[in-house]
């Protein structure tokens, strides 16, 4: 049994009680991927899978075996950081930090979702080909990630200037 | 959490046999509900069979009906272009519920059986008939602004918790199901029981009966419909109370035929039969949805803190767009 996680090979050896958030975290020392709820409500251990985001804390990893696996460790390009995180820095992004690694995974993948075209609540008109990254949009299909601090503003301001064709 | 056994199935029949097999089997689907219960030890299965491999097709097919895999990702239905043309409904629906994360991990049939958002519920130190039968309710008379007006009980006042179901409802949607005694269909509308005095059985599901598809039958005006929530934030909770609601509206301005169906008010996704009964015939005014959406409701009866959806809904139904 195995996956691959930010590009390595990585074997399984587990119970299968444990989530893929306490695999990555207390068995592969990746605590970059925080625990903040563990019941699925602030999205801290937003991880992709395949590039979809996923809440780690509700997934049993053995359900993952076979899939690549992106934490926050993995955004970074040849000790470059992603253009989000370079972002996040800009626009002060946070306070505490504890929220930032699932809000850049869950943004870099709602990115993804917009060039795939798949709408979202905010969606006027569900027959369009395309979907906007606007400001409302943007609110929305974050909504998954809870920042206690109340960094709203930086975040936002950061993932449209990486994201969006206009400024939300 | 309990330890148990994971198995994987790569179809319904072995799925089933894996699960029937086991002293305490349950189906795993994306986890995003089951996960969390036995993590509080509500659900305690000895064995988990992983469905998700099973099938992930969404078939459209010449007659305007749509065969749904009951492992289809809730993201993947609501983006699927057929559904957002011809069943817009069943997309705002989904898009409505949960957080991208979760709407990426869960299924279509884990959706359908997810459990009550009722905090009694998963809170071991509450009395609570569902959790266990005879012991009591602490909701009734506790917190209670997400709980039922319709259909509820002395036993039980909890609600259903998806938005998807809405709009499964007033499709008339059919759950395809395969258990250790063969196949059968049920009626989504059916699938679901009110309380009644055994709040603990909220299924019409058999013993280790599997979900393996959805069927929307063809609605030519489904394409003339649409979901709406109230909820106490703009995004990411739970609905105080949401409809789905599907028009046919005549040349003269008349309700040909109408499909609503409430979320949030009941054990169960309520079809509002008495509320399209009142409308088809007559003129597509405010006056006449009022009095419809007010005749659906005469039965209902408010807790401490829930009273306000009893208005909440008409208001909602019949404010002009």
């Amino acid at each position: 049994m195995h996956c691959t996680i930010n590009g390595n090979r990585t074997e399984m050896v587990i119970d299968p009680r444990t989530s893929l958030l306490d695999f990555l975290r207390d068995h592969l020392g990746l605590t970059g991927t925080k625990k903040g709820c563990n019941q699925g409500a602030c999205g801290a251990c937003t991880v992709l899978v395949d590039g979809e985001r996923i809440n780690a804390c509700l997934a049993f990893a053995v359900q993952y075996q076979g899939r690549s696996i992106t934490t926050v460790e993995g955004l970074s390009r040849g000790g470059a950081l992603h253009p989000l995180q370079q972002a996040f820095i800009k626009h002060d992004g946070f306070q505490c930090g504890y929220c930032t690694p699932g809000q850049l995974c869950s943004a870099i993948a709602m990115a993804n979702e917009i060039e795939r075209g798949i709408p979202s609540f905010v969606t006027k008109n569900l027959s369009t080909e395309t979907a906007l990254l606007d400001h409302d949009e943007l609110r929305e299909r974050m909504s998954g990630n809870l920042c206690r601090c109340g960094a709203y503003n930086g975040i936002v301001e950061a993932i449209s200037e990486t994201f969006a064709k206009e400024p939300a | 959490m309990n330890p148990f056994d994971y198995l994987q199935a790569d179809n319904a029949s072995n799925a089933v046999k894996l699960a029937s097999a086991a002293a305490a089997g349950k189906y795993l689907g994306g986890g995003t509900n089951l996960v969390d219960l036995m993590r509080e030890t509500v659900e305690r299965p000895d064995t988990l069979v992983d469905v998700t491999d099973l099938s992930r097709r969404i078939e459209a097919r010449p007659d305007g009906s749509v065969m749904i895999g009951a492992a289809v990702k809730n993201t993947a239905l609501a983006a699927d272009r057929t559904v957002r043309r011809n069943f817009p409904l069943l997309s705002r629906a989904i898009l409505a519920g949960a957080s991208g994360q979760i709407r990426n991990m869960a299924t279509v049939g884990g959706n359908i059986l997810q459990r009550t958002r009722c905090t009694y519920f998963y809170d071991e130190a509450s009395r609570c008939n569902k959790r266990d039968p005879g012991r009591g309710c602490d909701a009734i008379d506790g917190f209670n602004r997400y709980h039922a007006i319709l259909g509820a009980s002395p036993s039980c006042v909890a609600t259903h918790p998806s938005d998807m179901c809405v709009a499964l409802a007033a499709l008339d949607a059919i759950v395809h199901l395969e258990g250790p005694e063969g196949v059968r269909m049920l009626k989504l509308v059916d699938l679901h029981r009110l309380p009644g005095g055994r709040p603990d059985i909220e299924t019409e599901l058999r013993p280790h009966e599997l979900i393996t598809d959805v069927e929307l039958p063809a609605l030519s005006f489904a394409a003339r419909s649409t979901y709406r929530k109230v909820r106490d934030r703009a995004s990411y909770a739970f609905a105080l109370v949401s409809v789905a609601a599907a028009l046919d509206l005549g040349d003269d301005g008349n309700v040909k035929d109408v499909r609503v169906a409430l979320g949030g008010v009941a054990h169960k996704p309520w079809r509002a039969l008495k509320m399209e009964a009142a409308l088809r015939g007559r003129a597509a005014t405010e006056v006449n949805f009022r009095a419809a959406a007010e005749g659906e409701l005469s039965d209902a009866a408010g807790l401490r803190d829930n009273a306000f959806n009893r208005t909440r809904q008409a208001d909602d139904r019949c404010r002009p767009r």
